[in-house]
């Protein structure tokens, strides 16, 4: 399977990753040999089979609905790119 | 000292022969003399490694030390620490200092192993040579040419070079154990659930997995011992009883039924890393293991369906990464998206953009069926190969990765040759059982391991198989001469 | 020709759990920004979820309530977007097995009954907040609301009139209470009511849906549908076209505007979170909720009317909320002779009257059963009269103590000496001879100026009872 430009620039945008017009074909490129690797996949009958998504048949343990976290938020906005008056803070919004 | 084994060491320690202060500045020093050329750490921390080594003497001294109370670990760069930088050797996260621990970190911590520091890895651990750091790539301490595997590359060097006695590492892929094969070493990846992930920055949840790299596979008992169990902080931690990893280590290996998947020795493989292999099986056949044919008819599937699913959850995972909270953030962003974009791409290696979108894009709408779906069912086909196969035998033996330790450089230009590395460590990922990587032999002057793989929870038996082949090889005991 | 009127509802209700679903952080409200936002909360490298017990419990209640289907199994998907509320980049919600299948809920709509069916309910996570003007030129996150659980209830479409959605959300509303799984402050957000409304010919296929988003109150939801329904039609009518977006209300104005949006589709990539395992609820977890449900709304008022002999006015009232409905029956259960129609009258009027003429809420009123059941027992035991009990209850409203403590301390005990009685009957009838002769006359309507005047010479604490027994006595000596 072979990628466009509309599908790397809609990959693009999912993905929020930047890719410069100069990079389209080459991103295009690998990005199609990687597909062409699952298209290995095609022939392969998995009719029947029941999709697995953990290792282990296991199910959700729950947890006690008592607070165990106290404010930290000084100590997790020190390494922030920029934060104040505790908040982090973001190019303006419109809404 | 770094000549010792970790018994030798632990013994001396309790001994009160050498001190933990001895022996952790003996490593800082072995670090600053070799590491410059070797680059496998990311971030050597001697303030921290010699505060820990007193409060490890005192331990000593006191008498309640555990086994490995006093000896030093190197922390691949993917475990949170408190305080140090954790950069999954990425731009992105290279002026991120952790404020808290790793679960497997606070476990080391409280049996009182010195941090020597953070080794360098695939960044995001997305990778098998180590060359995708933002830090550079390690080379491979038998020979500079050469990477050392990866992800856990920088781990595996620091072993192989005695710039450490002990590090951990994750496998999602083969992480551990093709990087322990590249340096000729012993890692193990546990089974899925073991270790918990807490802290650990994730690649792909549904497949990571920590484990130890050492010398041996004694040493990798102890250290496991030290790092599994029980975190209620990780939803897919296993709720299992304690084990003692060491404890069958010294057992018979009369009557164990050894699997050798066909599959794993067709088109591919480099004929003098079979050899290898073939010589290693022959010498566990002569500890009266009976070696019988099995087979993992879907094993071709796996790389396909790992490189769908592994990225499809990344690209989840990474999106974390958005220059808002922590990590890198480009310069004067105009708005949110050029937040957003310019955070990511800038701050994010190509390899792993590569797999982001590749996962987003498997995700996406139209294609969910084809690629993930499918990929999910492909997954439980291998898993049920695997069980199938363990009808017949104890353990599966084959080859870690199919040539020895490539060049640098060799395959970053074709990513999808550099996924083929993995095509015989990723399907135990897929099923989530353990495996390890034993050093059994060299290729000219590169290393080459033994890949053995059991059932969920076999750890103990697989430990002691390769106990067992290293109490009649020393493949695990040599090291490259410029590091002896 | 005619129109008809296609409204759905999606309704998130925050769950009165202590902690966020997947963290052990603080969900209280009001709480400086980013002070209950833990590192699991804020997306940090590392961080894992690991589900509260709470909202399992609280989400069954609800299917039950419903008479719904109870996911067995119930998966937790991501849903992924960029947005900065969001620090994870995707929200944590089900999408293909939800806690919640398929319910129905009755509602009535001027007397005339409906069922609405509930396609499903199902578990996720709020966002944070995005905060406008606290920093100049930037916008603030803050993110104590991410992490709140919540519980999303997705209608049927088979609501089909603004009315019709007011009365279904309402009923929903006092369901989550009554249930105590949601405490149904609109103002803070804790129950939201988004509607999608679309209106067609009948007989024709579904037409294009708007959605009208952040409205706090029944009464602008009302408005907001009613104005969306005209604008539709009046649109159709006029050859235009609806198109699919968001709207929000102006209440101002009362008018429904579209809010700015992107232009592309969303693709959420929907997949299961492998940081979560499938949620299993056993039959045994099911029988153990439903043995401790509550009575609900309905079924109260049904036993009301039928066993306590309640109006259908009275028994909607006092089970206008869990709150009341469980006063009410404390203070029954509390009173000597069980009188239950007193007990009624006094709900109904008198503390009802008083909430809201404060403006107060049950929990919030300044007396509790025991004052008002220790009241109603001085009525029953003739220590007070019903009309000294107005004064003695506004007492007790105003924080002057127990109704004995008011009833001594003002002296307000009932004279029901015979002897006492007796005297003040003589003394008016001493001081009215004309009055006397007048009723002895045939002037019958007489008898009750003579009680006002003892009651008042008694300064209203003469027992009426025997004030009119001993009148009627001395009048036809």
């Amino acid at each position: 399977m072979s990628l466009g430009k509309t599908e790397v620039e809609y990959i693009s945008r999912l993905s929020a990753i930047a890719v410069e017009e100069n990079e389209v074909d080459q991103v295009a490129a690998k990005l199609s040999n990687i597909l062409d690797l699952f298209s290995q996949m095609e022939a392969a009958d998995t009719d029947g089979v029941e999709p697995m998504a953990h290792p282990l048949d296991q199910v959700q343990r729950l947890r006690a609905d008592v607070v165990t976290e106290q404010d930290q938020h000084e100590k997790l906005q020190e390494i922030a790119p920029s934060a104040e008056a505790g908040l982090y803070l973001v190019p303006q919004v419109i809404e | 000292m770094h000549n010792l084994t970790i018994k030798q060491m632990s013994e001396k320690l309790h001994a009160g022969e050498i001190t933990s202060v001895q022996l952790t500045q003996h490593y800082l020093d072995r670090i600053s003399k070799y590491d410059t050329e070797l680059n496998a750490y990311v971030s050597v921390t001697p303030e921290l490694a010699m505060m820990m080594a007193e409060q490890a003497d005192k331990k000593l001294a006191s008498g309640e030390a555990d086994l490995l109370t006093g000896i030093p670990v190197a922390h691949k760069d993917i475990f949170c620490t408190d305080g140090v930088k954790t950069s999954c050797s990425s731009k992105m996260l290279d002026n991120f200092i952790a404020p808290y621990d790793a679960h497997v970190v606070s476990q080391l911590k409280k049996v009182g192993m010195p941090i020597l520091g953070k080794t360098n890895m695939d960044e995001f651990a997305m990778g098998s040579s180590s060359e995708s750091s933002y830090y550079g790539p390690t080379k491979n301490p038998w020979n500079h040419q050469a990477v050392p595997g990866g992800s856990s590359g920088g781990a595996a060097a620091v072993i192989a070079a005695g710039l450490a006695p002990m590090a951990t590492g994750t496998d999602t892929g083969g992480s551990i154990r093709q990087p322990a094969s590249f340096c000729g070493i012993t890692g193990i990846k546990p089974t899925y659930g073991s270790v918990s992930r807490f802290g650990i920055v994730a690649y792909a949840s549904s497949f990571d997995q920590a484990g130890p790299m050492t010398r041996s596979a004694q040493d990798s008992a102890w250290l496991l011992n030290a790092m599994a169990g029980f975190d209620e902080r990780d939803s897919t931690s296993l709720q299992r009883e304690a084990v003692d990893y060491a404890a069958e280590l010294g057992q018979s290996l009369k009557g164990l039924k050894v699997g050798v998947p066909a599959e794993y020795f067709g088109e591919g493989l480099d004929a003098d890393v079979e050899a290898v292999v073939r010589d290693a099986i022959a010498e566990v056949e002569k500890l009266g293991a009976e070696v019988v044919e099995v087979h993992l008819p879907n094993k071709d599937l796996a790389v396909p369906s790992y490189y769908v699913l592994a990225p499809a959850e990344a690209s989840s995972n990474l999106s974390r990464f958005d220059g808002v909270r922590f990590g890198y953030r480009c310069e004067n962003p105009k708005d949110l998206e050029d937040l957003y974009k310019r955070s990511r791409s800038e701050g994010l290696g190509a390899e792993v953009k590569r797999r982001i979108m590749v996962g987003a894009y498997a995700l996406s709408a139209g294609y969910y069926d084809a690629y993930y779906l499918k990929a999910q069912k492909l997954r439980r086909m291998v898993r049920d190969d695997f069980t199938k196969a363990f009808e017949s035998c104890d353990v599966i033996m084959g080859p870690v990765a199919p040539t020895p330790a490539f060049n640098i450089g060799e395959k970053t230009d074709d990513p999808t040759s550099m996924y083929l590395a993995d095509l015989y460590t990723i399907p135990v990922n897929l099923a989530g059982l353990p495996g390890i990587s034993v050093p059994a032999g060299f290729v000219n002057d590169r290393p080459v391991g033994l890949h053995i793989v059991g059932p969920y929870f076999s750890e103990t038996k697989l430990l002691n198989v390769a106990h067992q082949y290293q109490q009649v090889t020393d493949w695990h005991t040599r090291m490259p001469a410029q590091y002896q | 020709m005619s129109w008809e009127v296609v409204i759905g509802l999606e309704i998130h209700a925050q769950l009165t759990t202590n902690t966020k679903i997947f963290s052990g952080a603080s969900i209280a409200y009001g709480a400086q920004p980013n002070t209950q936002a833990c590192p699991i909360d804020v997306g940090m490298p590392g961080m894992l979820p690991v589900l509260n017990e709470a909202v399992i419990g609280k989400s069954v209640m609800l299917g039950l309530a419903l008479d719904a289907e109870i996911g067995r199994k119930s998966v937790f998907d991501r849903k992924n977007y960029f947005y900065p509320d969001l620090p994870k980049g995707y929200q944590t919600s089900q999408f293909n097995y939800p806690i919640v299948g398929k319910g129905k809920l009755e509602i009535e709509v001027d007397g005339v009954k409906k069922t609405i069916g509930v396609t499903r309910a199902h578990l996720e996570e709020d966002a944070g907040k995005s905060i406008h003007g606290a920093v100049a030129g930037q916008t603030g996150i803050d993110l104590n609301r991410a992490g709140t659980p919540l519980l999303e209830i997705v209608s049927d479409p088979d609501l089909s009139s603004a009315k019709e959605a007011v009365a279904y959300a309402r009923k929903m509303h006092e369901l989550v209470q009554y249930l105590g799984i949601c405490d149904g402050n609109m103002q803070e957000g804790s129950f939201r009511v988004d509607s999608n409304v679309s209106v067609r010919r009948p007989g024709e296929p579904l037409g294009t849906r708007a959605e009208l988003k952040n409205i706090n109150s029944f009464r602008f939801i009302e408005k907001a549908i009613e104005f969306e329904i005209e604008r539709q039609i009046e649109l159709l009518e006029s050859g235009g076209k609806v198109v699919q977006e968001t709207r929000l209300y102006d209440s101002e104005n009362d008018v429904t505007r579209s809010m700015r949006t992107k232009e592309e589709a969303n693709d959420y990539r929907y997949f299961p979170c492998p940081d979560l395992l499938p949620v299993v609820i056993t039959e045994e977890t099911i029988e153990q909720i439903n043995a401790s449900m509550p009575e609900l709304p309905d079924a109260k008022r049904a036993r009301y009317v039928a066993d306590f002999g309640l109006s259908d006015y009275d028994a909607g009232v006092l089970t206008g909320s869990r709150d009341m409905a469980e006063f009410f029956e404390s203070v029954v259960e509390k009173t000597a002779a069980k009188d239950i129609k007193l007990c009624a009258n006094w709900m109904t009027s008198g503390f009802s009257g008083a909430l809201n003429k404060g403006g107060l809420t049950v929990k919030q009123s300044p007396i509790d059963a025991d004052k008002m059941a220790g009241m109603l027992n001085r009525i029953i035991d003739n220590t007070i009269s019903g009309k000294i009990a107005k004064q003695v209850f506004d007492a007790m409203w105003n924080g002057e103590g127990s109704a004995d403590e008011i009833i001594e301390s003002k002296g307000l005990k009932q004279i029901t000496d015979s002897g006492a009685i007796e005297a003040l009957v003589d003394e008016v009838l001493a001081n009215n001879p004309s009055q006397v002769e007048a009723y002895k006359g045939g002037q019958e309507k007489m008898l009750g100026y003579f009680v006002g005047q003892i009651m008042k010479a008694s300064g209203g604490q003469a027992n009426p009872g025997q004030v009119n027994q001993i009148l009627k006595a001395k009048l036809s000596d």
